[in-house]
C-alpha cells in the first residue's frame, strides 16, 4: 500500500468497516423471517425468497401509484410502502398457512416440498402480472447518494437505511418474542404444544400468526432491498441460499445465533473480498462455513433442548 | 438379460414367459437399431409445405434468464409477423413453434433436439447465454440445423450452423476502448465483470489492447460470482486505486446491485468515467435510469438512434408490445435474425440448410436494419458499427 | 444367492419389477422414436436419485436435499474422461496450449490440473464414479450422524452444501468449465456417442443399470438393515437403546444412495452429451426428492415411475404452454404433497392391488398370494 497517505487508509478502513456492517444487516434482515418460521415452527419455507419479492413489488407498485396520483408525496411514500409490504406479505402468509401449511405440521419435511411448489407458482404469478423483465421503483432522493462526514469518506445512505431497518426489525422481533404475551404463547407452543393447548392457548392461531409474521418480515426485507438490488420475478432466488446459510450456520433454534452468524459471515466475506477478488472471497467464505458446519453441524449456538 | 437368475421352483409358465421376453427385447433392439439408421437420414427433411414453413424459437420464458430473453422473443415475433404480412418467405407463411429453455442448459439441448428432430424446423431463432449456445451447438451440428443467435458474446467460435447477429468480443472491445482513451484521455483502467466466460474473454482482450496498443495501465481486474449482490468491498478497492475508467461487464441481477451501490457510494457519471458492455435499455429498466446518468455503454444499437429506419422499428415494436417495452441491443439483433434468414433463403431459392448456409457465406447478404445497413460476412458474423452511448 | 432370490423373486413385488423392466426395455424402445427414447433415457437417469432417496428418505427417514452433489460427481467424472478424450493434441492444435480442454485454454490455464490427470483412464473413471461419492457421503454422514443431526437440520445442511458446491463449480471455471459445464463430448474409446445407434445402446445400458439398482435396493432393504432403517425412522432412540449403532446404519444407507445417484449422473452425461452445473444445485436436488414423493416414497419401483411422470409432465406442459407451464408443475407438487402423500404407489395399493389380488385368487383357484397387504412387506 505504498503511495497512500494515512488519512486515505483511514477513510478506506472506515468505509470498509461500514460495508461489512451493511452486509451484516442485509443478511440479518433476510434471515430473520426464516429464523422465526424455521426456528420456532420447524417449517422449511422454500418460498421465503418469493415473499421478499412480494415486498419488492409492493414498493414498485406504490412508487408507480404515487408518481401518477400524488407526485408531491414522493419523498415519503417509501415509509408507507414498507408498511404496506409487511401487511401484504403478512396477509399472503396468513392465507397460505390456512390453505396449505397447517395441514402439514405433522410432516415437516413435506412442507419443504409444498412450499417449493408454491415458490414456482408465485414466480409465475409475478411473471404473468409484472412481466418477465426487471422493474425499478423510483426511490426518494433522501435514500440515494452518500453521506460525507469528511471529504474522503462516503457512507452510502441506502446502506444506512437498511442497517436502521434491520436493527429496528430485530429489536421488534426480540420484543415480540420475549416481552409480549404473544411471544410467550409462541415460545410455549414451541416448547410443548400439547401442554400449551391444555393451558388454554389457541395453538393453531399462534402458528398461523407466527408464520404470517415471518412472511411479513420477509416482505419488509424485500422492500428494503429494492434500494440495493434488483426486482424481478426470480429475484427471490438470489437470496434464498444465503438466507438458509445464515440460519443454519447460526444454529436453528436461536435468534442470537442468527445474529451472530449473520455478523460472522458478513465480516468474513467483506474482509476477504477486499483482499482477494469478489468471487474468491465468496468461495473462501463458503468453504469456511462448510468446514465449521462439519465440526459443529448444529451451528454456532446450539439449542439446549435434548434430542 | 442375465439378471434373471435361475431359480428352482419357479413355475414353468414363468420360465416360458421369460424366454419370450428375452426374445422380444432382443427383437425390439434390433428392429430399432435398423429403424434408427433410416430415421437419421429422414432428419434432414424440413417441415415445409406449399403454404407454410415451420421455424423454431428457443429462449427462456421462465427462470432467471427470462428477464433478459423476453425482448429477443418479442423482437423475433415482430419480425416474423412483418415478414408474413409481406407474403412470407418464398411464398410460404412462417409458422413459429415456441419452446421454453427454462434458463437450464440441458433443457435447451433437449428442446433444440425436439425442434430439429420432431418438428423439422427450417431454422431456430434463439439462445441468449453462451452456455445455452454451447449446449445447443452439438445438436445443431449433428442434425444440420440453423441457429440465429442474437447476443453479444465472447467470440472464439464459428460454426457453419450458427449466424451470430450480435457482436463478438473484439468488435465490442477495441472501438470502445479507443474512444474512451481518445476523448477522456484515460490512462488507468479498472476491469470488473461477472465470473463466467464472456466477461473473462472480453477482459483478456481488453487487457491486451490497453497494455499493448493504448499503452495504458490496468490497476485492477476482478470478477464477481454470478448472482452476487454485494459490491461494497469491491467499490472500496476501486476508490483506493482511483482509475480513470471503470470498464464493466457485470450481468444479470448483479448488474442492478452493482450500479445501485456505485451510486450510493457517491460514484456517478459526474466524477467517474465508466464504460459498460452489458447495459442495454432492457437492463436500464431494471437498474433505474437515475442510477446510470453520465455512464457510457458500448453497444451496436440504442433505442434512441435517430434514423428513419430505427424510428419506424421503434414505433412498430411499441405498437405490438406496449409503449413501455424497452428495446436493447440484443432485442434489435434478434429482430435482424428472421430478416437475414429470409434474405438467405430467397437467395438460395430453397429452405435446405446447406444451400442457405452457402447463400449466407456468399458475402452478399445485406439488410437495412434499424441500427443501419449491415453486412453478413462469410464468417457468419455481422459487419456493424459500435456506438458509445451516454445514459 | 438364496437371499437374493427371496428378496426379488419370492415376493409379489417381483411382478411390479417385471412390469417396470418390460416397460423400460421393451415398450419404450418399440413405441418411441429415437428422440423421445433419448429423452426417456434422460428421465431415467434422474430415477437413480429417486431410487436412492426411497432408501434414504422413505425407509431411513433421512431427507437429503443434496443428492444433486452426488449426481454431479458421477456426471462430472464421466464428462472429464470424455472431455479429455475429445481434447487430444491434434484436434486442439489451434489452442495456445494444445491437448487441454478448450475451456481451460479460454481461461488462461496452461497446464492440465493435477486432479484431471487420472481421468485419462477409463478404469479409473469408473472407479471414481463409485468411490468419490461414497467417500464424500461418508465424510458428510459421519460428521452429521455421529453428532445425531437429523430431520430438518440434516436436510438444510445438505442443501447448503449443494449450494456451496454449485458456487464452487461455477466459480472455478478454469478447472470445471464454469456455468457452461463440460460440453462438446464426442467419443468413448473412439466410439461416437452421438449417433443414433449409440444412443440406443446407451439407453439399454442405462435401463439395465437402473433395474439392477432397483434390485440392489430391494435386496438391501429386505435384509435386517431394511427393517432397522424402518425402526430407526420411527423410533430412533429405541433402536439405539436396543444396542444398535444407529449412525453407522445411517451412514451406510447415505453412502449407498450417493453411489446410486452418482451412477445416474454418469449415465446422464452419456445420454445428454454434456454435463452442466445447472443440474447439481438446490433446484435439481429438490426436484429429485419430488420424483420420489410423486412415485411414492416407500416404493423403489414407484420412484422410477415418479421420475418418468414428473419429467414427462415437465416436457409435455412446457411444449404445450411454454410460458405458463410452471403453474402446472407448482400445482402438481403442492397437490401430490397435500392429497397423495404416498404418491403413485399409494394410489396403486389402494385401488389396483385389491383387484389384482382378487383376480389372482380366481386364476389360481383360491390360493392367491399369501402375504397380507402390509406396507412394509413390499419394497
Amino acid at each position: 500500500m505504498d503511495g497512500y497517505s494515512l488519512s486515505d487508509l483511514f477513510s478506506i478502513l472506515v468505509m470498509q468497516g461500514f460495508s461489512g456492517l451493511s452486509l451484516f444487516s442485509v443478511l440479518l434482515l433476510m434471515a430473520l423471517g426464516l429464523a422465526i418460521i424455521f426456528g420456532q415452527m420447524g417449517v422449511i419455507n422454500m418460498a421465503h425468497g418469493e415473499f421478499m419479492t412480494i415486498g419488492a413489488y409492493t414498493i414498485y407498485m406504490t412508487s408507480r401509484f404515487t408518481e401518477r396520483h400524488f407526485p408531491s408525496f414522493m419523498p415519503y411514500y417509501f415509509i408507507v410502502a414498507i408498511l404496506a409490504s409487511f401487511l401484504i406479505a403478512f396477509f399472503v402468509g396468513y392465507l397460505l398457512e390456512f390453505l396449505l401449511i397447517r395441514h402439514l405440521y405433522k410432516r415437516p419435511l413435506d412442507t419443504l416440498l409444498a412450499t417449493w411448489g408454491l415458490s414456482l407458482i408465485l414466480q409465475q404469478v409475478f411473471r404473468s402480472f409484472f412481466g418477465a423483465r426487471e422493474v425499478s421503483a423510483t426511490l426518494p432522493d433522501w435514500l440515494m447518494g452518500a453521506w460525507k462526514p469528511t471529504p474522503d469518506i462516503d457512507i452510502p445512505l441506502n446502506g444506512l437505511f437498511v442497517m436502521a431497518m434491520s436493527m429496528l426489525v430485530t429489536a421488534m422481533v426480540g420484543l415480540f418474542l420475549f416481552k409480549s404475551k404473544w411471544g410467550l404463547k409462541v415460545r410455549a407452543t414451541t416448547q410443548n404444544r400439547v401442554m400449551a393447548s391444555a393451558v388454554g392457548i389457541n395453538t393453531k392461531m399462534v402458528d398461523r400468526v407466527t408464520f404470517a409474521i415471518g412472511c411479513g418480515i420477509a416482505g419488509v426485507a424485500g422492500a428494503c432491498f429494492t434500494t440495493i438490488a434488483s426486482t424481478g420475478p426470480t429475484s427471490g432466488s438470489l437470496y434464498i441460499v444465503d438466507t438458509f446459510l445464515v440460519v443454519v450456520f447460526g444454529g436453528t433454534a436461536s435468534l442470537f445465533g442468527t445474529i451472530a452468524s449473520a455478523f460472522t459471515i458478513a465480516q468474513a466475506q467483506s474482509i476477504l473480498t477486499f483482499f482477494l477478488t469478489n468471487a474468491m472471497g465468496k468461495v473462501v467464505t463458503l468453504l469456511t462455513i462448510i468446514a465449521i458446519l462439519m465440526m459443529r453441524p448444529e451451528g454456532l449456538l446450539r439449542s439446549k433442548v435434548r434430542r | 438379460m442375465s439378471f434373471f437368475p435361475c431359480h428352482q421352483g419357479f413355475p414353468a409358465e414363468a420360465r416360458k414367459f421369460r424366454k419370450l421376453l428375452v426374445k422380444s427385447v432382443l427383437a425390439g433392439m434390433i428392429a430399432n437399431v435398423l429403424f434408427a439408421a433410416q430415421s437419421s437420414q429422414a432428419a434432414s427433411n424440413i417441415a415445409v409445405t406449399d403454404k407454410e414453413v415451420v421455424v423454431g424459437q428457443l429462449h427462456s420464458s421462465t427462470g432467471t434468464m427470462a428477464i433478459s430473453e423476453t425482448g429477443a422473443i418479442e423482437a423475433e415475433q415482430l419480425a416474423i409477423s412483418q415478414i408474413n404480412a409481406m407474403g412470407g418467405v418464398l411464398g410460404r407463411k412462417i409458422r413459429v413453434i415456441q419452446e421454453d429453455g427454462a434458463s437450464d442448459w440441458p433443457t435447451f439441448a433437449e428442446k433444440a433436439k425436439k425442434l430439429l428432430e420432431s418438428d423439422h424446423v427450417a431454422a431456430i431463432f434463439g439462445c441468449w447465454t453462451s452456455a445455452s449456445r454451447k449446449a445447443v451447438l452439438p445438436v445443431l451440428e449433428r442434425d444440420n440445423g440453423l441457429l440465429y443467435y442474437p447476443t453479444f458474446y465472447e467470440g472464439l467460435e464459428q460454426s457453419k450452423n450458427v449466424v451470430y447477429t450480435g457482436q463478438e468480443a473484439t468488435q465490442q472491445v477495441f472501438a470502445g476502448l479507443d474512444w474512451v482513451a481518445k476523448t477522456k484521455h484515460a490512462k488507468t483502467f479498472y476491469l470488473i465483470g461477472s465470473d463466467y466466460i464472456w466477461p473473462r474473454t472480453t477482459m483478456k482482450l481488453a487487457r491486451k489492447y490497453i497494455e499493448n496498443v493504448l499503452h495504458g495501465k490496468i490497476v485492477g481486474e476482478e470478477y464477481a460470482a454470478l448472482g452476487s449482490t454485494e459490491f461494497g468491498s469491491t467499490i472500496n478497492k476501486i476508490r483506493l486505486k482511483k482509475p480513470d475508467v471503470i470498464y464493466a461487464a457485470v450481468v444479470g441481477g448483479s448488474n442492478v446491485s452493482w450500479f445501485k451501490q456505485l451510486k450510493a457510494a457517491g460514484i456517478n457519471g459526474g466524477n467517474q468515467t465508466l464504460l459498460t458492455l452489458s447495459v442495454t435499455e432492457d437492463e436500464a429498466k431494471g437498474i433505474g435510469g437515475e442510477n446510470l446518468v453520465g455512464f457510457y455503454s458500448a453497444m451496436k444499437y440504442f433505442e434512441s438512434l435517430d434514423t428513419p429506419e430505427n424510428k419506424k422499428f421503434v414505433s412498430q415494436f411499441h405498437a405490438k408490445w406496449g409503449e413501455n417495452a424497452p428495446i436493447g441491443d440484443v432485442t434489435q439483433a434478434a429482430y435482424e435474425g428472421p430478416w437475414l434468414w429470409k434474405k438467405a433463403v430467397e437467395m438460395a431459392g430453397s429452405f435446405d440448410t446447406d444451400k442457405v448456409v452457402k447463400a449466407e457465406e456468399s458475402g452478399k447478404i445485406t439488410f437495412d436494419a434499424p441500427e443501419g445497413l449491415i453486412y453478413l460476412e462469410p464468417n457468419h458474423h455481422l459487419k456493424t458499427k459500435l456506438r458509445n452511448g451516454e445514459w | 444367492m438364496k437371499g437374493f432370490g427371496k428378496a426379488v423373486l419370492g415376493k409379489p413385488g417381483f411382478v411390479d419389477l417385471l412390469v417396470m423392466a418390460v416397460i423400460i426395455l421393451v415398450v419404450f424402445p418399440l413405441a418411441l422414436d429415437i428422440f423421445r427414447l433419448n429423452l426417456m433415457g434422460k428421465y431415467l437417469t434422474f430415477a437413480y436419485c429417486a431410487v436412492g432417496l426411497v432408501m434414504l428418505w422413505g425407509y431411513g427417514g433421512i431427507l437429503s436435499l443434496g443428492q444433486g452433489i452426488f449426481f454431479g460427481i458421477g456426471g462430472y467424472c464421466m464428462a472429464m474422461f470424455l472431455k479429455l478424450e475429445a481434447s487430444d493434441p491434434v484436434s486442439t492444435a489451434h489452442q495456445t496450449t494444445p491437448g487441454i480442454p478448450d475451456f481451460m485454454d479460454w481461461n488462461q490455464v496452461t497446464q492440465l490440473p493435477l486432479f484431471w490427470e487420472p481421468f485419462h483412464s477409463f478404469i479409473f473413471t469408473l472407479f471414481a464414479i463409485v468411490v468419490i461419492p461414497a467417500l464424500t457421503a461418508y465424510v458428510i454422514g459421519v460428521s452429521m450422524f455421529k453428532r445425531r443431526v437429523s430431520g430438518v437440520y440434516f436436510s438444510i445442511i445438505t442443501q447448503a452444501i449443494a449450494a456451496i458446491v454449485t458456487i464452487l463449480v461455477v466459480g472455478q471455471q478454469g478447472f470445471t468449465g464454469g456455468i457452461n459445464g463440460i460440453t462438446d463430448l464426442k467419443t468413448l474409446h473412439g466410439w461416437d456417442i452421438n449417433t443414433d445407434s449409440a444412443k440406443y445402446i446407451l439407453y439399454f445400458v442405462n435401463g439395465v443399470l437402473l433395474i439392477l439398482s432397483v434390485i440392489l435396493g430391494k435386496v438391501v432393504l429386505s435384509t435386517k438393515l431394511g427393517r432397522l432403517l424402518l425402526a430407526l425412522r420411527d423410533k430412533e432412540d429405541r433402536v439405539r437403546f436396543s444396542g444398535y449403532d444407529v449412525s453407522s446404519y445411517k451412514v451406510f444407507v447415505f453412502c449407498l444412495a450417493a453411489v446410486v445417484s452418482s451412477v445416474g449422473g454418469a449415465m446422464f452425461t452419456l445420454q445428454v452429451g454434456f454435463m452442466s452445473p445447472s443440474i447439481i444445485g438446490i433446484v435439481p436436488s429438490i426436484e429429485m426428492v419430488i420424483f420420489a414423493a410423486v412415485g411414492g416414497r416407500m416404493s423403489l419401483v414407484g420412484a422410477v415411475y415418479g421420475a418418468l411422470l414428473v419429467n414427462y409432465g415437465k416436457t409435455a406442459f412446457s411444449e404445450t404452454f411454454p410460458t405458463l407451464w410452471l403453474f402446472f408443475m407448482g400445482f402438481l407438487f403442492v397437490g401430490v404433497v397435500m392429497m397423495f402423500p404416498e404418491g403413485l404407489s399409494g394410489l396403486y395399493k389402494t385401488y389396483v392391488e385389491p383387484r389384482q389380488r382378487r383376480w389372482m385368487m380366481k386364476v389360481k383357484g383360491g390360493k392367491g398370494i399369501p402375504e397380507q397387504l402390509n406396507e412394509n412387506a413390499r419394497v
